[in-house]
Protein backbone atom coordinates (compact mmCIF):
# COMPACT_ATOMS: atom_id res chain seq x y z
CA UNK A 1 0.00 0.00 0.00
CA UNK A 2 1.46 3.28 -0.48
CA UNK A 3 -0.22 6.33 1.37
CA UNK A 4 1.08 9.94 1.33
CA UNK A 5 -0.69 12.02 4.03
CA UNK A 6 -0.44 15.67 3.91
CA UNK A 7 2.86 15.64 2.75
CA UNK A 8 4.80 18.65 1.09
CA UNK A 9 8.48 18.41 -0.25
CA UNK A 10 10.67 21.58 -0.80
CA UNK A 11 14.20 21.87 -2.48
CA UNK A 12 16.92 23.15 -1.34
CA UNK A 13 16.61 25.97 -4.16
CA UNK A 14 13.60 27.07 -2.54
CA UNK A 15 11.28 25.02 -5.65
CA UNK A 16 8.36 23.83 -3.58
CA UNK A 17 7.48 20.46 -5.65
CA UNK A 18 4.24 19.07 -3.38
CA UNK A 19 2.28 21.42 -1.52
CA UNK A 20 0.04 18.90 0.67
CA UNK A 21 -0.52 15.80 -0.87
CA UNK A 22 -2.30 12.91 0.43
CA UNK A 23 -3.52 9.93 -1.32
CA UNK A 24 -3.78 6.24 -1.02
CA UNK A 25 -3.14 3.23 -3.05
CA UNK A 26 -4.42 0.13 -1.97
CA UNK A 27 -2.84 -3.49 -2.24
CA UNK A 28 -3.42 -4.51 -5.92
CA UNK A 29 -4.69 -0.95 -7.14
CA UNK A 30 -4.16 -0.06 -11.00
CA UNK A 31 -3.59 3.81 -10.57
CA UNK A 32 -2.37 6.14 -13.17
CA UNK A 33 -0.36 9.29 -11.89
CA UNK A 34 -1.10 12.46 -14.32
CA UNK A 35 -0.22 15.90 -14.25
CA UNK A 36 2.23 18.69 -17.08
CA UNK A 37 5.47 18.67 -16.89
CA UNK A 38 6.65 20.15 -13.16
CA UNK A 39 3.69 19.28 -11.55
CA UNK A 40 5.31 16.90 -8.86
CA UNK A 41 4.74 13.68 -10.86
CA UNK A 42 8.63 12.37 -10.40
CA UNK A 43 9.20 14.12 -6.64
CA UNK A 44 6.40 11.91 -5.86
CA UNK A 45 7.97 9.08 -7.82
CA UNK A 46 11.39 9.81 -5.62
CA UNK A 47 9.57 9.66 -2.52
CA UNK A 48 8.26 6.55 -2.66
CA UNK A 49 11.41 4.90 -4.15
CA UNK A 50 13.41 6.67 -0.79
CA UNK A 51 15.32 8.84 -3.16
CA UNK A 52 14.05 11.75 -1.04
CA UNK A 53 12.36 12.02 1.87
CA UNK A 54 9.23 14.48 2.34
CA UNK A 55 10.03 18.01 4.36
CA UNK A 56 6.80 17.39 6.61
CA UNK A 57 3.60 14.95 6.12
CA UNK A 58 3.86 11.25 6.32
CA UNK A 59 4.74 8.66 3.30
CA UNK A 60 4.20 4.48 4.16
CA UNK A 61 5.33 2.54 1.51
CA UNK A 62 4.62 -1.58 1.69
CA UNK A 63 4.92 -0.70 5.46
CA UNK A 64 7.92 1.50 5.62
CA UNK A 65 7.38 4.78 6.82
CA UNK A 66 10.06 7.18 4.60
CA UNK A 67 10.18 10.06 6.68
CA UNK A 68 11.97 8.40 8.85
CA UNK A 69 13.26 4.91 6.98
CA UNK A 70 17.39 4.56 7.81
CA UNK A 71 19.54 4.32 5.47
CA UNK A 72 19.99 0.57 5.19
CA UNK A 73 16.83 0.06 5.36
CA UNK A 74 16.02 1.86 1.86
CA UNK A 75 17.94 -1.25 -0.10
CA UNK A 76 14.58 -3.38 1.40
CA UNK A 77 12.28 -0.83 0.76
CA UNK A 78 13.23 -0.87 -3.10
CA UNK A 79 12.94 -4.66 -2.76
CA UNK A 80 8.94 -4.13 -2.53
CA UNK A 81 8.48 -1.55 -5.51
CA UNK A 82 10.07 -2.12 -8.81
CA UNK A 83 10.23 0.89 -10.96
CA UNK A 84 10.07 0.55 -14.87
CA UNK A 85 11.71 3.96 -16.40
CA UNK A 86 10.93 5.94 -20.09
CA UNK A 87 14.35 5.01 -21.03
CA UNK A 88 14.46 1.19 -19.79
CA UNK A 89 17.88 1.78 -18.50
CA UNK A 90 18.96 -1.47 -19.60
CA UNK A 91 22.20 -3.24 -20.20
CA UNK A 92 23.85 -3.20 -23.32
CA UNK A 93 26.83 -5.87 -22.70
CA UNK A 94 24.23 -7.78 -21.07
CA UNK A 95 21.93 -10.49 -22.99
CA UNK A 96 18.11 -10.06 -22.27
CA UNK A 97 18.59 -12.95 -19.62
CA UNK A 98 21.46 -11.67 -17.85
CA UNK A 99 19.71 -8.09 -17.55
CA UNK A 100 16.71 -10.11 -15.70
CA UNK A 101 19.12 -12.39 -13.72
CA UNK A 102 21.44 -10.00 -12.31
CA UNK A 103 18.38 -7.77 -10.72
CA UNK A 104 17.81 -11.00 -8.74
CA UNK A 105 21.84 -11.90 -8.53
CA UNK A 106 22.43 -8.04 -6.89
CA UNK A 107 19.64 -8.73 -4.34
CA UNK A 108 21.54 -12.17 -3.23
CA UNK A 109 19.16 -14.92 -4.96
CA UNK A 110 20.43 -18.35 -5.09
CA UNK A 111 21.33 -19.56 -8.52
CA UNK A 112 18.59 -21.90 -8.57
CA UNK A 113 15.95 -19.03 -7.95
CA UNK A 114 17.49 -17.31 -10.37
CA UNK A 115 17.72 -20.07 -13.12
CA UNK A 116 13.72 -21.19 -12.44
CA UNK A 117 12.29 -16.93 -11.78
CA UNK A 118 13.76 -15.43 -14.87
CA UNK A 119 12.38 -18.01 -18.15
CA UNK A 120 9.28 -17.59 -15.83
CA UNK A 121 9.03 -13.72 -16.03
CA UNK A 122 10.38 -13.68 -19.67
CA UNK A 123 7.63 -15.74 -20.23
CA UNK A 124 5.15 -13.45 -19.09
CA UNK A 125 6.63 -10.72 -20.85
CA UNK A 126 6.13 -12.19 -24.18
CA UNK A 127 10.58 -12.24 -24.30
CA UNK A 128 11.31 -15.86 -23.46
CA UNK A 129 12.10 -16.49 -27.35
CA UNK A 130 15.08 -13.40 -27.28
CA UNK A 131 16.66 -14.89 -23.84
CA UNK A 132 20.49 -14.36 -25.65
CA UNK A 133 19.59 -11.47 -27.58
CA UNK A 134 21.04 -8.16 -26.37
CA UNK A 135 19.01 -4.95 -25.68
CA UNK A 136 20.26 -3.41 -28.38
CA UNK A 137 18.74 -5.86 -30.80
CA UNK A 138 15.08 -5.55 -29.55
CA UNK A 139 12.14 -3.00 -30.59
CA UNK A 140 11.76 -0.23 -28.67
CA UNK A 141 8.38 -2.60 -27.33
CA UNK A 142 10.23 -5.32 -26.33
CA UNK A 143 13.43 -3.20 -24.52
CA UNK A 144 10.18 -1.99 -22.28
CA UNK A 145 9.25 -5.47 -21.99
CA UNK A 146 12.53 -6.22 -20.71
CA UNK A 147 12.33 -3.78 -18.22
CA UNK A 148 9.35 -4.28 -17.31
CA UNK A 149 10.91 -8.21 -16.79
CA UNK A 150 13.33 -6.53 -14.68
CA UNK A 151 11.21 -5.18 -12.65
CA UNK A 152 8.88 -7.72 -12.20
CA UNK A 153 11.43 -10.92 -11.38
CA UNK A 154 12.07 -9.82 -7.91
CA UNK A 155 8.20 -9.78 -7.28
CA UNK A 156 8.19 -6.68 -5.88
CA UNK A 157 4.50 -5.89 -4.71
CA UNK A 158 4.42 -2.58 -6.06
CA UNK A 159 5.01 -1.52 -9.52
CA UNK A 160 5.90 2.16 -10.59
CA UNK A 161 6.52 2.90 -14.38
CA UNK A 162 7.48 6.61 -15.35
CA UNK A 163 6.38 7.13 -18.64
CA UNK A 164 6.34 3.77 -19.96
CA UNK A 165 5.49 4.11 -23.25
CA UNK A 166 6.94 7.80 -23.71
CA UNK A 167 9.13 6.48 -26.21
CA UNK A 168 7.20 4.16 -27.78
CA UNK A 169 4.77 4.49 -31.06
CA UNK A 170 0.64 4.20 -29.64
CA UNK A 171 0.69 0.67 -30.83
CA UNK A 172 3.88 -0.68 -28.60
CA UNK A 173 1.90 2.04 -26.29
CA UNK A 174 -1.00 -0.46 -26.08
CA UNK A 175 0.36 -3.06 -25.81
CA UNK A 176 2.89 -2.16 -23.18
CA UNK A 177 -0.49 -0.55 -21.08
CA UNK A 178 -1.95 -3.97 -21.72
CA UNK A 179 1.34 -5.91 -20.32
CA UNK A 180 1.20 -3.59 -17.18
CA UNK A 181 -2.43 -4.04 -16.91
CA UNK A 182 -1.78 -7.80 -17.18
CA UNK A 183 0.45 -8.14 -14.40
CA UNK A 184 -1.55 -5.89 -12.12
CA UNK A 185 -4.64 -8.37 -12.49
CA UNK A 186 -1.97 -10.90 -10.94
CA UNK A 187 -1.91 -8.71 -7.71
CA UNK A 188 1.01 -6.35 -8.04
CA UNK A 189 0.20 -2.72 -7.65
CA UNK A 190 0.68 -0.69 -10.27
CA UNK A 191 1.06 3.47 -10.65
CA UNK A 192 1.97 4.59 -13.89
CA UNK A 193 3.24 8.06 -14.12
CA UNK A 194 2.10 9.39 -17.72
CA UNK A 195 1.19 12.33 -19.84
CA UNK A 196 -1.08 9.86 -22.25
CA UNK A 197 -4.50 10.77 -22.28
CA UNK A 198 -5.70 8.39 -24.90
CA UNK A 199 -4.14 5.74 -22.75
CA UNK A 200 -5.53 6.46 -19.97
CA UNK A 201 -9.42 6.43 -20.70
CA UNK A 202 -9.04 3.37 -22.62
CA UNK A 203 -8.41 1.67 -19.26
CA UNK A 204 -11.04 2.00 -16.79
CA UNK A 205 -8.70 2.78 -13.68
CA UNK A 206 -8.55 5.71 -11.06
CA UNK A 207 -6.76 8.69 -12.38
CA UNK A 208 -5.09 10.82 -9.71
CA UNK A 209 -4.28 14.21 -11.15
CA UNK A 210 -1.76 16.57 -9.81
CA UNK A 211 -1.02 20.49 -10.69
CA UNK A 212 1.40 22.47 -8.98
CA UNK A 213 1.92 19.95 -6.48
CA UNK A 214 -1.28 19.55 -5.16
CA UNK A 215 -3.69 16.90 -6.10
CA UNK A 216 -6.66 18.77 -8.28
CA UNK A 217 -8.31 15.25 -8.83
CA UNK A 218 -8.94 11.85 -8.12
CA UNK A 219 -11.18 9.87 -9.98
CA UNK A 220 -11.82 6.64 -12.26
CA UNK A 221 -11.34 7.33 -16.37
CA UNK A 222 -11.12 10.82 -16.40
CA UNK A 223 -7.95 12.58 -17.62
CA UNK A 224 -8.37 15.99 -19.39
CA UNK A 225 -4.95 17.20 -21.04
CA UNK A 226 -4.08 20.26 -19.76
CA UNK B 1 26.74 -12.12 2.97
CA UNK B 2 25.40 -15.07 1.32
CA UNK B 3 27.56 -17.76 0.45
CA UNK B 4 26.63 -18.30 -2.69
CA UNK B 5 27.22 -14.05 -3.61
CA UNK B 6 30.92 -14.59 -2.31
CA UNK B 7 31.77 -15.96 -5.70
CA UNK B 8 30.13 -13.90 -7.48
CA UNK B 9 31.62 -10.80 -5.76
CA UNK B 10 35.33 -11.77 -6.04
CA UNK B 11 34.42 -12.53 -9.77
CA UNK B 12 33.27 -9.06 -10.63
CA UNK B 13 36.24 -7.71 -8.80
CA UNK B 14 38.19 -9.61 -10.94
CA UNK B 15 36.52 -8.63 -13.94
CA UNK B 16 36.96 -5.23 -13.30
CA UNK B 17 40.60 -5.42 -13.07
CA UNK B 18 40.51 -6.89 -16.50
CA UNK B 19 38.04 -4.62 -17.71
CA UNK B 20 40.41 -1.48 -17.19
CA UNK B 21 43.78 -3.38 -17.76
CA UNK B 22 45.47 -0.28 -18.49
CA UNK B 23 44.75 1.53 -15.56
CA UNK B 24 45.15 -1.86 -13.37
CA UNK B 25 48.72 -2.04 -14.48
CA UNK B 26 49.39 1.37 -13.93
CA UNK B 27 47.96 1.22 -10.33
CA UNK B 28 50.07 -2.29 -10.05
CA UNK B 29 53.56 -0.02 -11.47
CA UNK B 30 52.88 2.68 -9.04
CA UNK B 31 51.97 0.91 -5.72
CA UNK B 32 55.12 -1.02 -6.59
CA UNK B 33 57.18 2.02 -7.20
CA UNK B 34 56.22 3.45 -3.97
CA UNK B 35 56.63 0.18 -2.16
CA UNK B 36 59.97 -0.11 -3.20
CA UNK B 37 60.97 3.41 -2.28
CA UNK B 38 58.85 3.10 1.36
CA UNK B 39 61.00 -0.28 1.54
CA UNK B 40 64.02 0.87 0.45
CA UNK B 41 63.87 4.35 3.49
CA UNK B 42 62.80 1.79 5.66
CA UNK B 43 65.98 -0.95 5.21
CA UNK B 44 67.94 2.50 5.44
CA UNK B 45 66.34 3.68 8.70
CA UNK B 46 66.55 0.06 10.13
CA UNK B 47 70.67 -0.12 8.79
CA UNK B 48 71.38 3.15 9.89
CA UNK B 49 69.82 2.87 12.94
CA UNK B 50 71.64 -0.39 13.84
CA UNK B 51 75.12 1.38 12.74
CA UNK B 52 74.12 4.53 14.90
CA UNK B 53 73.76 2.00 18.10
CA UNK B 54 77.03 0.36 17.49
CA UNK B 55 78.70 3.92 16.87
CA UNK B 56 76.93 5.09 19.95
CA UNK B 57 78.12 2.60 21.70
CA UNK B 58 81.48 2.90 20.98
CA UNK B 59 81.41 6.47 22.33
CA UNK B 60 82.82 6.70 25.65
CA UNK B 61 82.61 9.19 28.77
CA UNK B 62 85.89 9.63 30.58
CA UNK B 63 85.80 9.99 34.29
CA UNK B 64 89.22 10.49 35.80
CA UNK B 65 89.54 9.99 39.68
CA UNK B 66 90.40 12.73 42.14
CA UNK B 67 94.70 12.16 41.68
CA UNK B 68 95.26 12.09 45.44
CA UNK B 69 92.91 8.70 45.60
CA UNK B 70 95.05 5.28 45.47
CA UNK B 71 94.24 2.21 43.37
CA UNK B 72 92.08 0.80 45.79
CA UNK B 73 90.42 3.94 46.46
CA UNK B 74 89.66 5.23 43.08
CA UNK B 75 88.21 1.55 41.63
CA UNK B 76 86.04 2.27 44.46
CA UNK B 77 84.26 4.83 42.86
CA UNK B 78 82.85 2.68 40.30
CA UNK B 79 80.18 1.07 42.44
CA UNK B 80 78.64 4.83 42.80
CA UNK B 81 79.62 5.41 38.66
CA UNK B 82 77.38 1.98 38.24
CA UNK B 83 74.59 3.16 40.57
CA UNK B 84 73.68 5.82 37.91
CA UNK B 85 70.78 4.27 35.98
CA UNK B 86 72.22 5.62 32.63
CA UNK B 87 75.44 4.31 32.74
CA UNK B 88 75.31 0.55 30.79
CA UNK B 89 79.11 -0.56 31.76
CA UNK B 90 82.26 1.37 33.50
CA UNK B 91 85.47 0.03 33.16
CA UNK B 92 88.19 0.87 35.31
CA UNK B 93 91.59 2.23 34.36
CA UNK B 94 94.60 2.48 36.54
CA UNK B 95 96.97 5.23 36.31
CA UNK B 96 99.92 2.03 34.70
CA UNK B 97 97.24 1.02 32.09
CA UNK B 98 96.58 4.53 31.02
CA UNK B 99 100.36 5.22 29.96
CA UNK B 100 100.51 1.99 28.34
CA UNK B 101 97.31 3.15 26.48
CA UNK B 102 99.13 6.57 26.04
CA UNK B 103 102.30 4.90 24.80
CA UNK B 104 100.44 2.63 22.32
CA UNK B 105 98.32 5.38 20.52
CA UNK B 106 101.02 8.08 20.50
CA UNK B 107 104.20 6.59 19.78
CA UNK B 108 106.81 3.99 18.36
CA UNK B 109 107.96 3.14 21.97
CA UNK B 110 110.81 5.13 22.69
CA UNK B 111 110.04 8.77 23.43
CA UNK B 112 107.40 8.53 26.25
CA UNK B 113 110.27 6.14 28.18
CA UNK B 114 110.41 8.45 31.01
CA UNK B 115 106.86 9.07 31.76
CA UNK B 116 105.78 7.99 35.11
CA UNK B 117 102.38 6.85 35.85
CA UNK B 118 102.09 9.21 38.24
CA UNK B 119 101.21 11.48 35.54
CA UNK B 120 97.82 10.44 34.82
CA UNK B 121 95.21 9.62 37.15
CA UNK B 122 93.08 6.38 37.55
CA UNK B 123 90.04 7.15 35.39
CA UNK B 124 86.60 5.12 34.73
CA UNK B 125 85.41 4.35 30.59
CA UNK B 126 81.91 4.72 30.97
CA UNK B 127 79.90 3.39 28.17
CA UNK B 128 75.94 4.92 28.16
CA UNK B 129 72.79 3.30 27.90
CA UNK B 130 71.13 6.56 26.55
CA UNK B 131 73.57 8.74 24.52
CA UNK B 132 70.86 11.37 23.84
CA UNK B 133 70.99 11.72 27.62
CA UNK B 134 74.72 12.24 28.24
CA UNK B 135 74.33 15.89 30.11
CA UNK B 136 72.12 14.89 32.43
CA UNK B 137 74.39 12.09 33.09
CA UNK B 138 77.65 13.59 33.39
CA UNK B 139 75.85 16.07 35.74
CA UNK B 140 75.34 13.35 37.96
CA UNK B 141 78.94 11.49 37.55
CA UNK B 142 80.09 15.00 38.96
CA UNK B 143 78.36 14.79 42.00
CA UNK B 144 80.03 11.37 42.93
CA UNK B 145 82.92 12.33 45.77
CA UNK B 146 85.92 11.46 44.32
CA UNK B 147 85.40 12.35 40.58
CA UNK B 148 88.33 15.41 39.29
CA UNK B 149 86.96 15.91 35.94
CA UNK B 150 84.97 14.22 33.03
CA UNK B 151 85.83 14.02 29.38
CA UNK B 152 82.09 13.61 27.36
CA UNK B 153 82.15 13.91 23.41
CA UNK B 154 78.54 15.60 23.54
CA UNK B 155 78.55 17.15 19.80
CA UNK B 156 79.39 13.25 18.76
CA UNK B 157 76.00 11.91 20.96
CA UNK B 158 74.31 14.77 19.85
CA UNK B 159 75.69 14.39 15.99
CA UNK B 160 74.25 10.38 16.30
CA UNK B 161 71.13 12.16 18.05
CA UNK B 162 70.05 14.60 15.33
CA UNK B 163 70.89 12.12 12.52
CA UNK B 164 68.52 9.51 13.71
CA UNK B 165 65.91 12.30 14.58
CA UNK B 166 66.42 13.66 10.63
CA UNK B 167 66.28 10.07 8.96
CA UNK B 168 63.19 9.28 10.87
CA UNK B 169 61.73 12.25 10.03
CA UNK B 170 62.37 12.42 6.32
CA UNK B 171 61.68 8.75 5.59
CA UNK B 172 58.33 9.49 7.31
CA UNK B 173 57.66 12.03 5.39
CA UNK B 174 58.74 10.78 2.58
CA UNK B 175 56.79 7.26 3.07
CA UNK B 176 53.37 9.38 4.38
CA UNK B 177 53.68 11.26 0.37
CA UNK B 178 54.60 8.13 -1.66
CA UNK B 179 51.93 6.26 0.77
CA UNK B 180 49.20 9.23 -0.45
CA UNK B 181 50.22 8.65 -3.94
CA UNK B 182 49.64 5.40 -4.48
CA UNK B 183 46.23 5.52 -2.53
CA UNK B 184 44.84 8.21 -5.00
CA UNK B 185 46.23 6.44 -8.20
CA UNK B 186 44.48 3.06 -6.59
CA UNK B 187 41.39 5.61 -5.65
CA UNK B 188 40.99 6.44 -9.37
CA UNK B 189 41.77 3.67 -11.13
CA UNK B 190 38.61 2.32 -8.98
CA UNK B 191 36.92 5.55 -9.92
CA UNK B 192 36.97 4.81 -13.46
CA UNK B 193 36.17 1.27 -13.01
CA UNK B 194 32.89 2.53 -11.34
CA UNK B 195 32.59 5.16 -13.66
CA UNK B 196 32.44 2.70 -16.24
CA UNK B 197 30.07 0.94 -14.73
CA UNK B 198 27.62 3.32 -13.07
CA UNK B 199 24.61 2.77 -15.51
CA UNK B 200 24.90 -0.75 -13.32
CA UNK B 201 25.50 0.45 -10.12
CA UNK B 202 22.54 3.04 -10.39
CA UNK B 203 20.32 -0.46 -11.77
CA UNK B 204 21.77 -1.99 -8.71
CA UNK B 205 20.95 0.27 -6.07
CA UNK B 206 17.19 0.28 -8.06
CA UNK B 207 16.32 -2.97 -7.46
CA UNK B 208 17.58 -3.12 -3.65
CA UNK B 209 21.02 -3.82 -3.64
CA UNK B 210 22.64 -3.58 -0.60
CA UNK B 211 25.89 -1.11 -0.05
CA UNK B 212 28.15 -3.68 0.90
CA UNK B 213 26.83 -5.47 -2.32
CA UNK B 214 27.75 -2.45 -4.59
CA UNK B 215 30.59 -1.68 -2.85
CA UNK B 216 32.40 -5.55 -2.18
CA UNK B 217 33.73 -5.86 -6.00
CA UNK B 218 35.36 -2.58 -6.13
CA UNK B 219 37.25 -3.16 -2.99
CA UNK B 220 37.94 -6.40 -4.18
CA UNK B 221 39.17 -4.86 -6.82
CA UNK B 222 41.63 -2.41 -4.91
CA UNK B 223 42.87 -5.62 -3.02
CA UNK B 224 44.15 -7.54 -5.51
CA UNK B 225 45.53 -4.38 -6.77
CA UNK B 226 46.83 -3.25 -3.61
CA UNK B 227 48.26 -7.08 -2.67
CA UNK B 228 49.86 -7.81 -6.40
CA UNK B 229 51.87 -4.40 -6.06
CA UNK B 230 52.67 -5.42 -3.22
CA UNK B 231 53.83 -8.85 -3.49
CA UNK B 232 56.07 -7.65 -6.51
CA UNK B 233 57.31 -5.00 -4.69
CA UNK B 234 58.53 -7.29 -2.12
CA UNK B 235 60.44 -9.60 -4.19
CA UNK B 236 62.21 -7.25 -5.87
CA UNK B 237 63.19 -5.22 -2.45
CA UNK B 238 64.87 -8.64 -1.89
CA UNK B 239 66.07 -9.11 -4.99
CA UNK B 240 67.59 -5.76 -5.02
CA UNK B 241 68.91 -5.88 -1.23
CA UNK B 242 70.40 -9.14 -1.77
CA UNK B 243 72.16 -7.83 -4.65
CA UNK B 244 73.20 -4.66 -2.68
CA UNK B 245 74.95 -6.91 0.09
CA UNK B 246 76.61 -9.47 -2.68
CA UNK B 247 78.38 -6.15 -4.29
CA UNK B 248 79.37 -4.63 -0.59
CA UNK B 249 80.79 -8.45 0.30
CA UNK B 250 82.84 -8.07 -3.68
CA UNK B 251 83.84 -4.72 -3.36
CA UNK B 252 85.71 -5.23 0.05
CA UNK B 253 87.81 -2.63 1.94
CA UNK B 254 86.00 0.32 3.21
CA UNK B 255 82.46 -0.65 1.43
CA UNK B 256 82.35 -3.42 4.68
CA UNK B 257 82.21 -0.50 7.26
CA UNK B 258 78.56 -0.48 5.92
CA UNK B 259 77.72 -2.91 7.95
CA UNK B 260 74.03 -4.00 6.87
CA UNK B 261 71.40 -6.67 8.29
CA UNK B 262 71.07 -9.74 5.78
CA UNK B 263 67.64 -9.33 4.09
CA UNK B 264 66.23 -12.56 6.19
CA UNK B 265 66.70 -11.02 9.52
CA UNK B 266 63.93 -8.45 8.60
CA UNK B 267 61.86 -10.80 6.18
CA UNK B 268 58.87 -11.06 8.83
CA UNK B 269 58.71 -7.61 9.62
CA UNK B 270 59.20 -6.40 5.90
CA UNK B 271 56.31 -9.07 4.64
CA UNK B 272 53.72 -7.50 7.65
CA UNK B 273 54.79 -3.70 6.33
CA UNK B 274 54.57 -4.15 2.56
CA UNK B 275 50.80 -7.11 3.72
CA UNK B 276 49.76 -4.53 5.41
CA UNK B 277 50.54 -1.26 2.98
CA UNK B 278 49.37 -2.87 0.00
CA UNK B 279 45.88 -4.42 1.83
CA UNK B 280 45.64 -0.05 3.27
CA UNK B 281 46.47 1.34 -0.13
CA UNK B 282 44.04 -0.93 -1.98
CA UNK B 283 41.11 -1.33 0.63
CA UNK B 284 40.97 2.46 1.82
CA UNK B 285 41.83 3.58 -1.85
CA UNK B 286 38.71 2.04 -3.95
CA UNK B 287 36.76 2.43 -0.44
CA UNK B 288 37.27 6.10 -0.64
CA UNK B 289 36.66 6.09 -4.16
CA UNK B 290 33.01 4.38 -3.65
CA UNK B 291 31.26 6.62 -1.52
CA UNK B 292 30.44 9.38 -3.72
CA UNK B 293 28.89 6.74 -6.60
CA UNK B 294 26.57 5.54 -3.54
CA UNK B 295 24.33 8.48 -3.60
CA UNK B 296 21.54 7.30 -5.56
Amino acid sequence: MIEFVNVKKSYSVGTKALRGVSMQIEDGEFAFLVGPSGSGKSTIIKLITGELKPTSGSVHVNGYSLERIRKREIPYLRRTVGVVFQDFRLIDKMTVYENVAFAMRVVGAKNQEIRERVPYVLDLVGLESKARRHPGELSGGEQQRLAIARALVNNPSTIIADEPTGNLDPARSLEIMTLLQEINNLGTTMLVVTHEQHLVNQFGNRVITIDEGLISSDKVRQYENQ
Amino acid sequence: MKINNIGYLLKEGIRGIFLHGFMSVAAIVVTVACLLIVGSFSMLVYNVNMMVDELERSSEVMVYIDEDYDEQQAHSVGTDINDIENVYRADFVTREQALENFVEDYDDGSAFSGVEPEYFRHRFVVKLTDNSQMEQTVKELETIEGVAHIKAPYELAEGFTTLRNVLQLVSGGIIAVLLLVSLLIISNTVKLSMYDRKDEIAIMKMVGATNGFIRLPFVVEGFILGMVGAGVAFGLEWLLYDLLLNKINDIGGLAQLFHLAPFKELLLPMVATFGATGLFVGMVGSWTSIRKFMNV
